[in-house]
């Protein structure tokens, strides 16, 4: 037997390693389709619009196309790596599989089980960020020093994103609502995220709504650290990923404990 | 049938004490005032017809339902708040199986060995006792969707095994299942009775919670209408012998005002009526048999389906 005379807390090692263990070890059965679907598609992204835009024009905002778009493709996959990893495996273990039901009997409580599932897709959405950046190597980005802070980077903002995932399918009754998230939400995101061209390009009002979107901050923060441009703006940017982080976890706690 | 408590504890404690409890969904009351005790080392049923409430009480004693009314207990632990205290000391058997299907056996058990914070040194050992259990021992490397319905129920309750819980809640362990399977089981859950685990389990299979229960309750509409042992609810419900009439519906219908008249009580059982209390009267023709736990049950929580 367990001698648990000792009194359990919040957010206990334990209990966050077991969710993490559970994830690791069913990641091991699905690892292949996972990686493929988190980096071939902004991989397409960043050659489809490297060579096709790319041809159009030598340089934007400053940089060559392919250092813009090879940084910007970061905050792609973290939306695709993380995101949705989350609101698709969030709603299917929480509606389909029952797997909360039986993580939730053992000892282990929402707030541990929504910030292990976090944790795991963040630190994946870390490593898988930099993918797309790598393959734009190949093509003429410029390795440097500041590449070593991407999967930071990455994962913070996966980290928003996770939250905000387990937080969208914690909302939704039917997985046929995620349309509405989608559509009217995150593809907007995706776009207006100075990944693909300058939000400087657009109309005031959508530079100023692109000021809100995490996925901006995370490639002004990638663009920067790769290209050495620090500065005090960054702190903003940073800070900025940190509160989404930190809103999302608490919200997708709230959320998931109402169910 | 009671046994002793174990070692340290006062056997007057019971692993499950519920006094009250209540819970509505909206304008649906689906438990209302329950008393449910587990004394410690005994087996106890939860019986009842569908939407009897018996799956709100199983879930409020994980605290994935919160009482709106009520004094919950589990080894000594008050609900919700220190639910999770007691759930490190329980194991539960859902009624549906949430296994990881794409995992193999062995992995499905390490992940809960992790989330049920075996040590890691234990963890090995407690995996090849769980694999035993459930008689698995040669299927560790399959995977879960390989297995036959049987096999993987047998993994479930395994799962629950992990950590030595000195409670059980069991969710309908054997529906579904085809009968030698049942049987099976119910071995398997005698044989943990008999080490000392305390065990509640759900069922509304009468003849299971007959064979394994130290004491039943049947509930009807979220209320408890009847406690006890099941030979006793069966003498005090349905008396020692029911007569089995069987014969064209106007004769059943005959037979249950004649019953009505000697204030006997009667149930159909499709085909026939089963008189009971009749003590053995002359005035009926038909089979004489034992009385069950089925009679009581129906009796009690009524004959229409709803």
């Amino acid at each position: 037997m367990i001698a648990t005379t000792r009194r359990l807390r919040r957010l206990e090692p334990a209990a966050l390693r077991g969710v993490v263990v559970r994830e690791v070890v069913n990641y091991s059965s699905f690892w292949r389709s996972s990686t493929f679907s988190s980096t071939v598609d902004p991989t397409i992204y960043l050659l489809a619009f490297g060579f096709g835009f790319g041809s159009l024009v030598s340089r934007v905002a400053g940089y060559p196309y392919i250092d813009f778009v090879g940084t910007g493709i970061v905050a792609t996959t973290v939306l695709f790596s993380g995101a949705f990893t989350a609101m698709y495996g969030t709603f299917i273990k929480y509606s389909f599989q029952h797997t909360y039901d039986a993580i939730l009997a053992a000892p282990v409580d929402t707030e541990e089980l929504v910030t292990g599932e976090a944790l795991w897709v963040a630190a994946r959405t870390g490593v898988y960020g930099c993918v797309p950046m790598l393959v734009a190597v190949i093509f003429g980005l410029s390795p440097s020093w500041g590449m070593l802070l991407v999967p930071l980077i990455a994962g913070l903002a996966g980290m928003g994103w996770a939250c905000f995932g387990i937080f969208i399918a914690a909302r939704s009754s039917k997985i046929e609502s995620f349309s509405y998230w989608q559509s009217g939400l995150l593809t907007p995101m995706f776009l207006v995220a100075g990944t693909f061209f300058p939000l400087t390009r657009l109309p005031e009002w959508a530079q100023i709504l692109g000021n809100f979107n995490p996925l901006f901050h995370c490639v002004q923060l990638v663009r920067h650290v790769v290209f050495a441009q620090e500065s005090v703006a960054d702190l903003g940017h940073l800070a900025f990923l940190l509160g989404f982080a930190l809103i999302g976890w608490r919200l997708a706690i709230r959320f998931m404990s109402a169910n | 049938m009671s046994r002793d408590a174990p070692d340290g504890l006062n056997p007057a404690m019971s692993a499950i004490k519920l006094r009250g409890f209540v819970k509505r969904f909206g304008a649906i009351t689906a438990v209302d005032g329950l008393d449910l005790d587990v004394p410690y080392g005994t087996c106890v049923g939860l019986l009842g017809p569908n939407g009897a409430g018996k799956s709100t009480t199983m879930k409020a004693l994980t605290a994935q339902v919160i009482a709106d009314e009520g004094d919950l207990e589990v080894l000594g632990y008050r609900l919700p708040e220190d639910s999770k205290q007691a759930r490190a000391q329980m194991g539960v058997v859902p009624q549906l199986d949430n296994l990881d299907v794409a995992l193999t056996v062995e992995q499905n058990l390490l992940v809960f060995a992790h989330l049920y914070r075996v040590p890691k040194r234990e963890r090995a050992a407690a995996i090849e006792r769980a694999l035993g259990i459930a008689n698995l021992l040669d299927r560790r490397d399959s995977k879960v969707d390989e297995l036959s319905g049987g096999m993987r129920r047998r993994l479930l309750i395994a799962r629950g095994l992990l950590h030595r819980p000195r409670l059980i809640l069991l969710d309908e362990p054997t529906v579904g299942l085809d009968p030698q399977v049942r049987q099976e089981l119910w071995a398997l859950i005698d044989r943990l009775r008999s080490e000392g685990v305390s065990i509640l389990m759900s069922t509304h299979y009468i003849e299971e919670a007959e064979r394994l229960c130290d004491t039943v309750t049947i509930m009807s509409h979220g209320k408890a209408v009847a406690v006890g042992p099941p030979r006793q609810l069966i003498n005090e419900h349905a008396g020692p012998e029911a007569v089995e009439v069987y014969g064209p519906p106007a004769r059943l219908t005959e037979i249950e005002s004649l019953a009505r008249a000697r204030g006997w009580r009667t149930r159909r059982t499709g085909t026939s009526v089963a008189v009971l209390q009749s003590n053995g009267s002359a005035e009926l023709d038909g089979n004489r048999r034992v009385t069950n736990l089925e009679d009581v049950f129906v009796l009690l929580t009524g004959e229409e389906i709803e």
